[in-house]
């Protein structure tokens, strides 16, 4: 459950991350602001409250259960979306970044041979900018991966929330953590290493 | 804002941008009238919901308690965790291997997992094994996940910081004959704790959103439980989730924006040896391994 809810709101957080990154730096000063509020915003709420918004305000308020019948398939939505748009700030600011280290010469010989802004940034700038940023990037998965604990507010059946139900029937207290601590440790230390190595690899030699 | 990615508008250019600000804008209001129709159909506009944080009843009893907790967990953590973080980051840099080691892998361990697991297991460790009154409980509980995983954060912050110094002032301390000890209690923490500052300013922005996991998952009376208990009273979960929000938002956007003042005041001023740990560099070392112990050089 942790890795799917992982992997699912990484997909969702990169693609609406790229978009906010593209609006933050695109001529419309309304998509700039847009982009900058919502950075700003999100990134400074906890997630907690995020995740828990999504459960009681969204789904029991509005009615919202995004095409799920069942409660717990509409909780583990409700987890992506909210993970989703939480990491995408992150996400976001982590490829502003990136963008930030292309050389300026690259981004002025692509407008020098008449590229328009949309073609300058998707097809010269963005993907010089993916493969420096895949550091960050990494980052912000190993955040992710250990922030979905937090669906657990929502009744989600992650890792949180089976070790909260196992201790609290179990008596080994201490072997069930170690367990889930180190299950935590192998999920994310193979990610940050491989994909360290991979940043690395595909970094653009200059 | 002069950007390399697009050439200065033209007077073509100009009206497109201004084609697409109008487009961008009708969505973007689409957007928020179609929010703003939703809450009004559930009924979420009346005023009999948000008239409670007009009083002064709401903010006594419920919200300024709240917020009271979360800073003050805030504080205790961070204050418990930071000489905490100082040991085992000044540990990291030992001489030592087997000292080296040691601090490494806890910093390493308490970093790759999550703050809420480290608090359920607290809460139930105290539960079980102390006499730890259960209204201090969640207190106690959330305090120890919190030291726990700042304090290695913390750690590697410290370390970054004195790593950061030039080398020429380790060198200058053992030439004019300094120890060990001495060069790291005179000459390197005193100029890494200027250069860190505003690293940890903005990880205690990290800490108060932690908090709240506390709330929700033990029972801490922080600010998004006691909005909880706010909603049940009243039955305005959408109007109290929103006020929550931007008392969150207000608190740490005074936080970061200290932090980014901080870094710039510091990086302008003439004293320090110009070493600063930047804002975003508490981002990548919250995230667990890359750029940290097994040196991908990702970040620095």
């Amino acid at each position: 459950m942790t890795v799917k809810l992982t992997a699912l709101s990484a997909v969702g957080s990169l693609v609406w991350g790229t978009l906010l990154a593209g609006m933050r730096v695109s001529p419309v000063p309304l998509m700039r602001g847009f982009g900058t509020a919502y950075v700003n915003i999100v990134r400074n709420i906890p997630l907690t409250v995020i995740i828990l918004f999504s459960s009681l305000g969204l789904a029991d308020v509005f009615g919202m259960t995004l095409g799920a019948e069942d409660f717990k398939i509409q909780g583990f939505r409700l987890a992506v979306l909210g993970l989703s748009a939480y990491t995408a700030a992150f996400v976001c600011e982590a490829i502003r970044s990136g963008i930030n280290t292309v050389p300026m010469g690259q981004a002025e010989a692509a407008r020098a041979i008449g590229l328009s802004f949309t073609q300058t940034l998707t097809l010269i700038v963005l993907p010089q900018a993916f493969r420096s940023v895949i550091g960050p990037l990494a980052n912000v998965l190993i955040a992710l991966t250990k922030n979905t604990t937090v669906a657990a507010a929502i009744g989600v059946a992650e890792a949180a929330y089976l070790m909260k139900t196992m201790i609290e029937n179990e008596a080994q207290t201490l072997l069930i953590g170690a367990v889930f601590a180190f299950g935590f440790v192998v999920l994310t230390l193979p990610t940050g290493l491989i994909l360290g190595w991979l940043s690395k690899r595909l970094a653009v030699k200059r | 804002m002069s950007s390399v990615l697009y050439d200065t508008p033209g007077p073509r250019a100009k009206r497109r941008n201004v084609l697409f600000s109008v487009v961008f804008f009708v969505l973007l209001a689409l957007l928020l009238w179609w929010v703003w129709q939703k809450m009004d159909d559930k009924d979420q506009l009346t005023s009999a919901l948000w008239k409670p944080f007009t009083e002064s009843e709401a903010w006594t009893t419920y919200l300024l308690p709240g917020l009271e907790n979360t800073l003050k967990a805030a504080a205790l953590s961070m204050v418990i965790a930071l000489p905490l973080g100082a040991v085992f980051g000044i540990a990291r840099l030992s001489d030592h291997r087997w000292v080296r080691a040691v601090s490494g892998t806890v910093v390493e361990f308490f970093r790759s997992i999550p703050v809420l697991l480290l608090m359920l297991f607290a809460n139930e460790f105290y539960a079980r094994s102390t006499d730890v009154t259960s209204e201090d409980r969640p207190l106690y509980a959330v305090v120890t996940g919190l030291v726990l995983y700042n304090a290695s954060v913390l750690a590697e912050v410290v370390r970054a910081g004195i790593l950061s110094l030039p080398k020429g002032q380790t060198e200058a301390a053992y030439a004019i004959g300094l120890r060990k000890g001495q060069t790291m209690s005179s000459i390197l923490l005193p100029q890494a704790v200027t250069a860190m500052l505003p690293a940890i300013v903005s990880q205690l922005v990290v800490i108060v959103k932690d908090t709240a996991l506390g709330g929700v998952m033990l029972g801490f009376p922080e600010l998004l439980n006691s909005r909880g208990t706010l909603a049940a009273n009243y039955a305005n979960v959408i109007p109290s989730f929103i006020v929550v929000a931007i008392m969150f938002i207000v608190l740490n956007f005074i936080l970061t924006s200290f932090a980014s003042w901080l870094e710039r005041y510091l990086r302008r001023s003439k004293r320090s040896t110009g070493a600063v740990l930047g804002v975003d560099k508490v981002d990548d070392l919250n995230a667990a391994e890359v750029g940290g112990g097994f040196g991908s050089g990702a970040s620095a």
